[in-house]
């Protein structure tokens, strides 16, 4: 994985050391609040319910262990020992204190990492595929390219002060594991028919309260434009993005009202005269970077059979790992996601677990994943059994990826100053209830993602069920919806009907599952079905 | 009844104001209705607390109870979480916030 350089070292040190007298010059009076909330929005340091709320990034969701100790160390010295894992692959502490947080940011830039570009209106971390590297079904390694934008939108100047806050994903295979169509900027790295990578440009996705899935402005632009690609698509947002209204100021309501051929035409023109600028990176820092993410040593002729004798380790592994690209390895996925569990908690101890299993068992490396769970990259399977034993004893083993357990939950209320309803209950009793049932092996693929409020962290419209978390004078109400995902075959999910209740949400989950087991045929997924069969008989069901 | 809420500023905690002073127990709390802009600029200005504002709330058994759940869970802690809320002993405290 990338290793700074003396420039990385020096900005994030620089970085540290300007915020630790921004903080003390607020605790001393002589900043205000309003003065102060800015900076400390750009140090990733929000003010939440119950505290500050340091948000640390994780470019590309990529860590090695030594991170995820210190990760742990964090939660244990300066929170209360646990951390919870975010949908944009970064990690969030609930309770820190304005006078520890230099301390904390000290602490994270003596191991490459920091807490910038996680708030503000500015390019926020760049996120990209969590198995990248790993899987076979990618053109390329789509993390260098990843790195690179990280490199090229890191305090750039033009871009630090954008309409509003602007995400960007980068992915290398035709299958969609990052949400990489709603996002502000899409990038898919392909490959053409005479063998030569390029970017496929998606623009102006997102959720939030106007969900949009991108259009694609561009199919095939070459890699070594990438940069000046991005700027000119920048640039134009920058210029003509709305500033008169935060809810109209993202990328998606330009492109939507401009049109996608006119901004399309407008990004055309500007990266014609940035191609005479020469903005773009020379290629030798692109093939430096690359060369930080070049394989492991995998094992030649590692073996390929897994014994499955143990009933519960074979559940594990047919749910919770992923085939690699190379022979006798798999990309094994911990669950963040216990039954009546916190989606995306780990404690401070389970961190530092899950660090020592990556260093013994998957070159030192982990990913988070925007589903709020851990992956372990490269792992022999002659090694999982050991795995799966010592994740099962820490109560890391839940066999449940992509199930109907494996939900997607913001915060919601019990932590966020924005929410209108809680998230987490309603993720924790719908496991609960489906663990119960014994449904959850028989509904297959099923994804559920809550959020507690429009804006939308917990993706509740790409979920093939979301719920929505709505204040209906003052008590919490939850709308249903189905038929969202957020893989290739993007889609935005639909409102069921009327809300219901804490307790009937629940209910209502449950009454369209039964739905899909009576309507569904061979091979379907609950999305699959829904397609086919429309919202009508979920609607009978749910309000007869 | 309005009770006046914010944040320490050194370590974030939600604070409420008792008439003299702040607390992180809400049922310390007075009521300011009619003084709470007043309080507000003068304590902030003295960085006793951190972007204060007036809540509503009602008196429920002699303590005062915020008007809305947010508000609740502000002065309790996390639901989901009744080990880190200030009262983790009392398995009747979640009738309180909800």
């Amino acid at each position: 994985m990338y290793k700074y350089d003396q420039y990385d070292q020096a900005m994030v040190d620089a970085r540290v050391e300007e915020f630790r007298d921004q903080a003390r010059r607020r605790l001393e009076g002589k900043l205000t609040e309003d003065q102060f909330k800015p900076l400390r929005l750009m140090n990733g340091l929000y003010l939440q319910l119950h505290a500050y709320m340091l948000r640390v990034a994780i470019p590309y969701g990529t860590l090695n262990s030594q991170q995820m100790h210190a990760l742990a160390d964090i939660a244990d010295k300066y929170d209360r020992g646990y951390g919870h894992f975010t949908t944009r692959q970064n990690i969030q502490y609930n309770w820190i204190k304005l006078e520890d947080a230099g301390d904390i940011l000290a602490d994270l830039a003596k191991v490459e990492m920091h807490a910038i570009q996680t708030s503000g209106n500015c390019i926020r971390n760049i996120s990209s595929d969590h198995f990248a590297g790993a899987t076979a079904d990618e053109v390329v390694d789509p993390r260098p390219y990843a790195e690179l934008l990280r490199q090229w939108s890191s305090f750039h100047p033009e871009f630090s002060y954008l309409p509003r806050k602007f995400k960007i994903a980068v992915i290398a295979s035709d299958t969609d594991r990052a949400a990489m169509r709603l996002h502000d900027i899409g990038i898919q790295i392909v490959e053409n028919d005479a063998g030569e990578l390029g970017a496929a440009f998606y623009v102006g996705g997102g959720m939030g309260r106007t969900p949009m899935i991108a259009p694609c402005i561009n199919p095939f632009v070459p890699l070594d434009r990438l940069v000046t690609y991005a700027e000119a698509c920048l640039r134009v947002y920058n210029r003509y993005g709305r500033r008169d209204n935060k809810y109209k100021a993202r990328i998606k309501i330009l492109v939507h009202e401009m049109g996608a051929e006119e901004y399309t035409r407008q990004v055309e023109a500007e990266y014609a005269h940035l191609l005479e600028e020469g903005v773009e990176p020379p290629f030798a820092e692109l093939e430096r970077i690359r060369t930080y993410f070049e394989d492991p040593l995998f094992e030649a002729g590692a073996g390929d059979e897994i014994d499955r004798s143990d009933p519960d380790f074979a559940v594990w592994v047919d749910r919770n790992t992923v085939a690699h690209k190379e022979t006798g390895y798999v990309s094994a996925v911990i669950s963040l996601k216990p039954v009546g569990g916190i989606p995306g908690d780990a404690t401070a101890e389970q961190m530092r677990l899950m660090a020592d299993l990556a260093k013994d068992y998957s070159f030192d490396e982990l990913r988070v994943m925007h589903t709020q769970n851990i992956v372990l990259p490269h792992v022999r399977k002659a090694d999982l059994h050991a795995l799966w034993t010592a994740l099962d004893e820490a109560g890391l083993g839940s066999p449940n990826l992509d199930t109907v357990e494996d939900i997607i939950a913001c915060p919601g209320l019990d932590y966020c100053s924005l929410a209108n309803a809680r998230s987490i209950p309603i993720a924790q009793r719908i496991s609960e209830r489906f663990a119960a049932n014994g449904k959850t092996g028989t509904l297959g693929e099923l994804k559920l993602k809550i959020s507690g409020c429009i804006n939308a962290c917990g993706h509740h419209h790409a979920g093939h069920i979301g719920i929505l978390g709505v204040d209906r004078k003052g008590v919490e109400n939850y709308q249903l919806l189905l038929g969202g995902s957020e893989a290739q075959d993007a889609s935005l999910a639909k409102i069921t009907g009327p809300g219901f209740s804490e307790d009937g949400i629940v209910d209502a989950v449950e009454t369209v599952t039964t739905v899909f087991e009576r309507e569904r045929q061979d091979g379907e997924r609950f999305l699959d079905t829904y397609r086919r069969i429309g919202m009508n008989p979920f609607k009978e069901a749910l309000y007869g | 009844m309005r009770l006046l809420t914010g944040n320490d500023l050194k370590t974030g905690a939600v604070t409420w104001w008792t008439g003299s002073d702040w607390s992180i127990h809400v049922e310390d709390a007075a009521d300011v209705a009619g003084s709470e802009d007043e309080i507000a600029r003068r304590e902030e200005a003295a960085r006793r607390v951190n972007s204060p504002y007036a809540v509503d709330a009602e008196l429920q058994d002699g303590s005062p109870r915020p008007s809305h759940i947010k508000e609740r869970v502000r002065a309790l802690g996390p639901t989901v979480r009744p080990d880190l809320t200030l009262k983790p002993a009392d398995p009747e405290i979640g009738n309180w916030v909800i």
